[in-house]
């Protein structure tokens, strides 16, 4: 499509790149003209972290099928995550990152 | 034809604003004089089937060079730097125009020239490349090949980076011009392919358009299930001919 079109959405973890495991805070997410898969287009997605310059990435390029299928595979392996962790399927897990700081009373009290 | 033998290598260069870049260039080699063609490359960047068509184009007697229109965001990997480019919304019209005027001068100033330059681009590249022909009449012959967005049917699509509709500015197109398109393509649609063919017609512009039914986008592109052996050999001779008719 050559469109420019791309989503974006914050989120937190980390990642294995090129020069070891980075921490990432953005997924670029588009479906155009692939750099390498041999696809006349791809469901693209590059884990970056901006906060760090976003030097480096880690990119993925699937197929449509593929990445609706990955879509119902993370969606399934969290379902299941869940219910073995006994997780409220409505608790909100942080999506971003965040910095977590609670006195030792604050962390006691979780106990 | 004898082929003739080959050079090519990553050269710097000065692109627009004088900033220091690189590119791939390949010449032939034994010719004498030869004339010149600044290659464009697609929207993810500066790969390796791009320095392929740069030497196939070497190959048939052309000197090419083909800039990396994003090395200002390097350094890194040409996927890693073109994928930079992309989550900034790409390159700026502007500044794609002066590598490009810059890499015709780069040329120009062989030993190895013969004074004739044009331009081909693939993809975006196509555009860029119309659009070069728009802004710089130095370039003597343009091949366009499915360049989208050269129409713009949703005014949202301009932006600070991409002002204009290349198309808004055809007038202003003094080379020969070569289309290539494949009906089944999605950007340019065939209804746009006939829409720009109409406004060249009324300009009064040299052009020709080869449209190649069982064709998408990028059918070139080896790397890609779009291509398409039949039509690209078929375009690409008819890439040779039209350069060699109008650069010498």
């Amino acid at each position: 499509m050559c469109s420019y079109i791309l989503e974006k959405t914050k989120l937190h973890g980390s990642a294995k790149g090129p020069s070891g495991w980075m921490r990432v805070d953005t997924a670029n997410v588009y479906y155009d003209h692939p750099y390498h898969a041999p696809l006349d287009h791809a469901l693209a997605m590059d884990f970056i972290c901006e906060a760090d310059g976003a030097r480096e990435r880690v990119a993925v390029e699937i197929s449509r099928e593929s990445a609706l299928d990955l879509i119902e595979a993370i969606k399934a392996a969290l379902a299941s995550g869940d219910a073995a962790h006994a997780i409220p399927v409505h608790t909100k897990m942080p999506r971003a990152c965040a910095t977590l700081v609670a006195s030792e009373n604050e962390v006691a009290s979780l106990f | 034809m004898t082929y003739p033998g080959l050079i090519a290598e990553t050269v710097a260069f000065q692109g627009h604003n004088g900033d220091k870049g690189e590119a791939y260039y390949a010449r032939p080699t034994g010719m004498g004089k030869v004339p010149g063609v600044v290659m464009i490359h697609h929207l993810p960047g500066w790969d390796e089937w791009i320095c392929e068509a740069t030497r196939k184009l070497a190959h048939h007697g052309f000197a090419v060079i083909t800039p990396h229109l994003y090395f200002r965001e390097g350094p890194g990997s040409p996927d890693d730097v073109g994928a930079r480019v992309r989550a900034a919304g790409g390159v700026a019209d502007e500044q794609v125009i002066g590598d490009v005027k810059a890499a015709a001068a780069y040329l120009r100033a062989q030993p190895n020239s013969n004074g004739k330059i044009g331009t081909i681009g693939y993809c975006s590249g196509g555009r860029h490349a119309f659009l070069a022909a728009c802004r710089a009449p130095e370039l003597d012959a343009l091949v366009d090949c499915w360049g989208g967005n050269v129409i713009v049917d949703d005014p949202k699509a301009l932006n600070a980076k991409r002002p204009i509709a290349p198309i808004d500015l055809a007038d202003k197109i003094n080379c020969p011009i070569l289309g290539l398109f494949g009906n089944d393509d999605e950007n340019p649609t065939a209804d746009q392919v006939n829409r720009t063919e109409a406004v060249l017609k009324k300009l009064g512009k040299d052009y020709t358009f080869h449209r190649y039914d069982g064709a998408g986008h990028a059918f070139f592109n080896t790397t890609r299930i779009s291509y398409r052996p039949e039509q690209a050999a078929d375009g690409w001779t008819k890439v040779f001919a039209f350069l060699h008719k109008h650069l010498g």
